[in-house]
């Protein structure tokens, strides 16, 4: 017995079978089109391949176990990744329109679900930008030998390196201070920074000429955008593989540790990287795959695309860790060569006498013999796995610890640009996806006079957003970027996708999809499919939201703040928010989440007003709306 | 006699040795040849340390434009295997007297850079210790190179931009240009009274019934 929601009037707001296949033969409507299939896969996979399978999975590998982490990633991917993303591609096949247009037609009340998908992508797309504002600043910066983080500047007297500098480290210094010019707490604004701002229209102003008309462009740019990526970290490879150390790296990344399978936090958050990493619950994927012939295999193109992303993860992971073996190896030998110098002085030994291979034994036998002057040296502990676990993810992986690593490469200028292209080109492919879930909803919904042209819309989004991205180049805009980015991309998205999964299986009727499976692909989905659209995935995804729910409303949150004048400095201090940062909070995750149910509420009391009272204007102007929508139908059928 | 002679002898190297030994205004010096040349290291020895005094006489005179310091005005002791030794620099008036620290600190501060090339090291691997290295001076640009590189980007942007909406105006201007039905093309110019339809404006030419086949209500 299947469990099959009330749906009335479904058939009258869906084209029929006939109906797709007449519009298909005579190419009738006005929706765009690809215009190949190698553009809507690179889109996709470009939307997918992003900035978290650089900088996050690598890290996640690396915490939980090394190789063992591939065990839950792939478990994940296939129970939970696949069959979302399938879903997301065939539903908007069928039923051709973007996320907004899609719900409305399953019916009335899911519209919310189409507005949640809006709000999450326009945040998202707010903050996304701004790292990519800071990639293109550091892209500006390649361009000079010697790289300007791979030395402190000198202070105002000439006298020495600047303090904050010294004692931290030049990579840091030119991340929190020249490039951020960071507050120390997130109340301090510390004013708008004007080499930022020009970072940030640039980024807006790439991605306007990109999205200006739509897949129209973007489905040129992304030959580029998609496939440049690859080119680059097969590059670094090569070169990471021919460095000293870069091996110790990949070992240590890809050395299992089974215990970690145990830890359920190891589940959860290769549950949450495979949701985050397929951009599901954005809206675009269906809007893209709506452009689609109807009787495209989205089966085909789900797998190969699970299967690209999966594999992208793991090759970035890799060409990452290689590096940062070679830049452990670097430190570690630095930490030892300076102890060794120590040594040296103190004792005035010959050179040579102390190596790396002897170091401990003389080391032994000093402290054996001279005691009190060996404890007053403070030698530094060198041991290479600490310097290898120097877990960094995010923005701290990119724009420390790698730019460190690359001004310790010979030719540092062209490996720092190669390395800030990569991350440009993934940015920006994602944000095309982004830029689509605003979009599109935007028109959806009417927001926009239908006489304004798409390059002003595009234009008007793009602005807005810029304006509204001010935020984030403030002093205090890298705190408010880590605040968006935990609240409003997670807990929004979870709700989203469960509600899309209920909605497609149960609402629109899990039946009628397979019928429609059948029409399109030619053939019923399978009974893994079926298992895991009708049960499995859902349950993950509740899971996970659970978990997420229940970490963030009952630990403590606080952020870190990089505080010069903290006692732990250079370490960066945990801060605790300020009151009224729960009220933005609030808004962030709660007013996306919260559209869900709410829309359905507000139509269902603006129903039964109407009810009451059909003579109202606004009641006579919904019927109006909705005879021009079924006539709107009605024309396309002609 | 024989005693004076030898103490006569031996009495500078030792008045030498105490002058170095103890005192306030010397330096101690630190080379790591090995550490800056790797394989191509020389070997630290007496004419090294010849050519190292002779340098730091140099400095002297230099710094204190007295042609009169020799090399016999520099004293070096506590050499080590570390090749690393205390110097003291006596005044050339005077072999008892000692030219103050300052001074020394002056002069191989200004010359640091001579001395270093005469042994093809660095500030990092010939170290005065107590006389920091003179930091180099920062590079000062006329235009920031990443001005530049932006400025290219935003130009590139901004021409795309025009250049796409461009283009967008001149389709839709065509298209609708082709809707009023003007089309460029002439259909076949059909003479009429010996003058062409095209020199009726362009147009498609009038609609004249007289030719027409809509006879179904004249046939019998």
């Amino acid at each position: 017995m299947k469990l099959k929601l009330l749906n009335p009037g479904l058939e009258d707001r869906i084209l029929s079978h006939d109906e797709l296949e007449r519009l298909e033969v005579e190419e009738a409507g006005d929706r765009p089109k690809w215009d190949n299939k190698a553009q809507y896969m690179l889109t996709c996979v470009g939307f997918c391949v992003g900035l978290g399978n650089v900088w996050r999975f690598p890290y996640l590998c690396q915490s939980h176990g090394g190789g063992a982490f591939m065990i839950p990633f792939l478990i994940l991917l296939v129970f939970e990744g696949i069959p979302l993303l399938h879903l997301e591609f065939a539903i908007g096949q069928r039923l051709r329109k973007g996320s907004v247009g899609v719900w409305r037609t399953i019916n009335p009340y899911m519209l919310g679900v189409g507005i949640a998908s809006m709000c999450v992508s326009f945040l998202v797309s707010l903050y996304y930008n701004t790292i990519i504002a800071w990639v293109m600043w550091y892209f500006f910066n390649s361009f000079q030998e010697p790289l300007p983080w791979s030395q402190c500047p000198i202070n105002a007297n000439r006298t020495g390196l600047v303090s904050e500098c010294e004692r931290s480290s030049p990579v840091d210094y030119f991340w929190y201070r020249e490039t951020l010019n960071t507050s120390v707490a997130i109340d301090e604004t510390g004013g708008l920074q004007w080499w930022m701002i020009l970072c940030l229209i640039s980024a807006w102003g790439v991605l306007y000429v990109c999205c200006i008309r739509g897949i129209e462009t973007t489905g040129k740019a992304v030959y580029v955008t998609s496939t440049l990526p690859y080119v680059v970290l097969t590059i670094f490879l090569i070169r990471g593989l021919t460095l000293k150390g870069s091996v110790d790296g990949i070992k240590f990344l890809f050395t299992p540790d089974l215990n970690e399978l145990a830890n359920p936090s190891t589940w959860l958050d290769a549950g949450a990287q495979v949701f985050y990493s397929f951009s599901l619950a954005f809206g675009g994927l269906i809007s893209f795959s709506s452009y689609n012939s109807v009787h495209n295999n989205c089966e085909q193109d789900a797998v190969i695309i699970s299967i690209i992303n999966a594999f992208t993860s793991i090759y970035a992971a890799t060409v990452i860790y290689s590096i940062i073996g070679f830049r452990a190896t670097e430190r570690f030998d630095d930490c030892l060569s300076g102890n060794i110098l120590t040594l040296l002085n103190t004792f005035d030994l010959p050179e040579g006498n102390i190596t790396q291979s002897n170091y401990q034994e003389v080391l032994h036998s000093l402290n054996s013999t001279n005691p009190d002057i060996i404890s007053n040296l403070h030698l530094k502990t060198c041991d290479l796995n600490s310097f290898l676990s120097e877990g960094v993810e995010g923005t701290g992986l990119a724009f420390i610890v790698f730019t460190e690593a690359i001004t310790k490469m010979p030719l540092s200028p062209l490996w720092s640009v190669l390395f800030f292209i990569m991350l440009f080109c993934l940015g920006l492919s994602s944000m095309f996806g982004n830029i689509e879930g605003v979009l599109v909803p935007l028109q959806d919904l009417k927001v926009f006079p239908k006489s304004w042209p798409k390059e002003v819309i595009s234009g008007v989004t793009c602005l807005v957003c810029c304006l509204v991205g001010l935020i984030f180049v403030q002093g205090s805009g890298n705190y408010w970027l880590a605040l968006f980015d935990s609240f409003a991309g997670s807990i929004p998205l979870l709700i989203v996708a469960f509600s899309e999964m209920i909605g497609v299986v149960y609402v629109y009727g899990i039946d009628r999809f397979n019928e429609d499976m059948i029409f399109m692909i030619g053939h019923k989905p399978n009974i893994f499919w079926q298992a895991t659209w009708r049960v499995i995935s859902p349950l993950i995804m509740l899971a996970i939201f659970i978990f997420y729910f229940s970490t963030i409303v009952t630990k403590e949150i606080f952020y870190i703040a990089w505080d010069p004048e903290s006692e732990n400095f250079p370490t960066l201090e945990k801060k605790p928010y300020p009151s009224w940062i729960y009220v933005i909070i609030f808004l962030l995750a709660g007013i996306p989440s919260l559209s869900v149910p709410g829309t359905a509420v507000f139509r269902a009391i603006r129903e039964y007003c109407c009810k009451k009272h059909p003579s109202t204007i606004t009641c006579l102007q919904i019927k109006n709306n909705n005879n021009t929508i079924t006539e709107e139908f009605v024309g396309q059928n002609l | 006699m024989l005693a004076g002679v030898l103490l006569l002898i031996f009495l500078p190297p030792l008045v030498a040795k105490d002058l170095c030994k103890d005192s306030q205004d010397g330096f101690k010096v630190r080379l790591s040849i090995k550490t800056a040349l790797g394989d191509d290291a020389y070997e630290w020895n007496e004419s090294e340390m010849f050519l190292f005094r002779s340098t730091l006489a140099y400095a002297m005179r230099k710094q204190t434009k007295q042609d009169t310091y020799n090399i016999t005005n520099i004293l070096v002791c506590n050499d080590t295997q570390r090749v690393s030794f205390v110097f003291v620099v006596t005044s050339p008036d005077d072999p008892d007297q000692l030219i103050p620290k300052e001074q020394i600190e002056q002069a191989v501060r200004q010359n640091k850079h001579r001395i270093n090339n005469a042994f093809l090291l660095s500030d990092m691997t010939l170290e005065f210790v107590g006389i920091p290295p003179t930091l180099a001076a920062p590079i000062i640009y006329d235009t920031e190179p990443w001005l530049i590189v932006f400025g290219v980007v935003i130009g590139a942007v901004a021409v795309g931009i025009v250049a796409l909406l461009m283009s967008t105006v001149s389709k839709k201007r065509r298209a609708k240009e082709k809707a009023a039905g003007l089309s460029e093309e002439d259909e076949g110019i059909v003479k009429e009274n010996g003058t062409a339809l095209s020199g009726l404006g362009g147009k498609e030419g009038v609609y004249n019934q007289t030719f027409s086949n809509d006879n179904r209500f004249t046939e019998l």
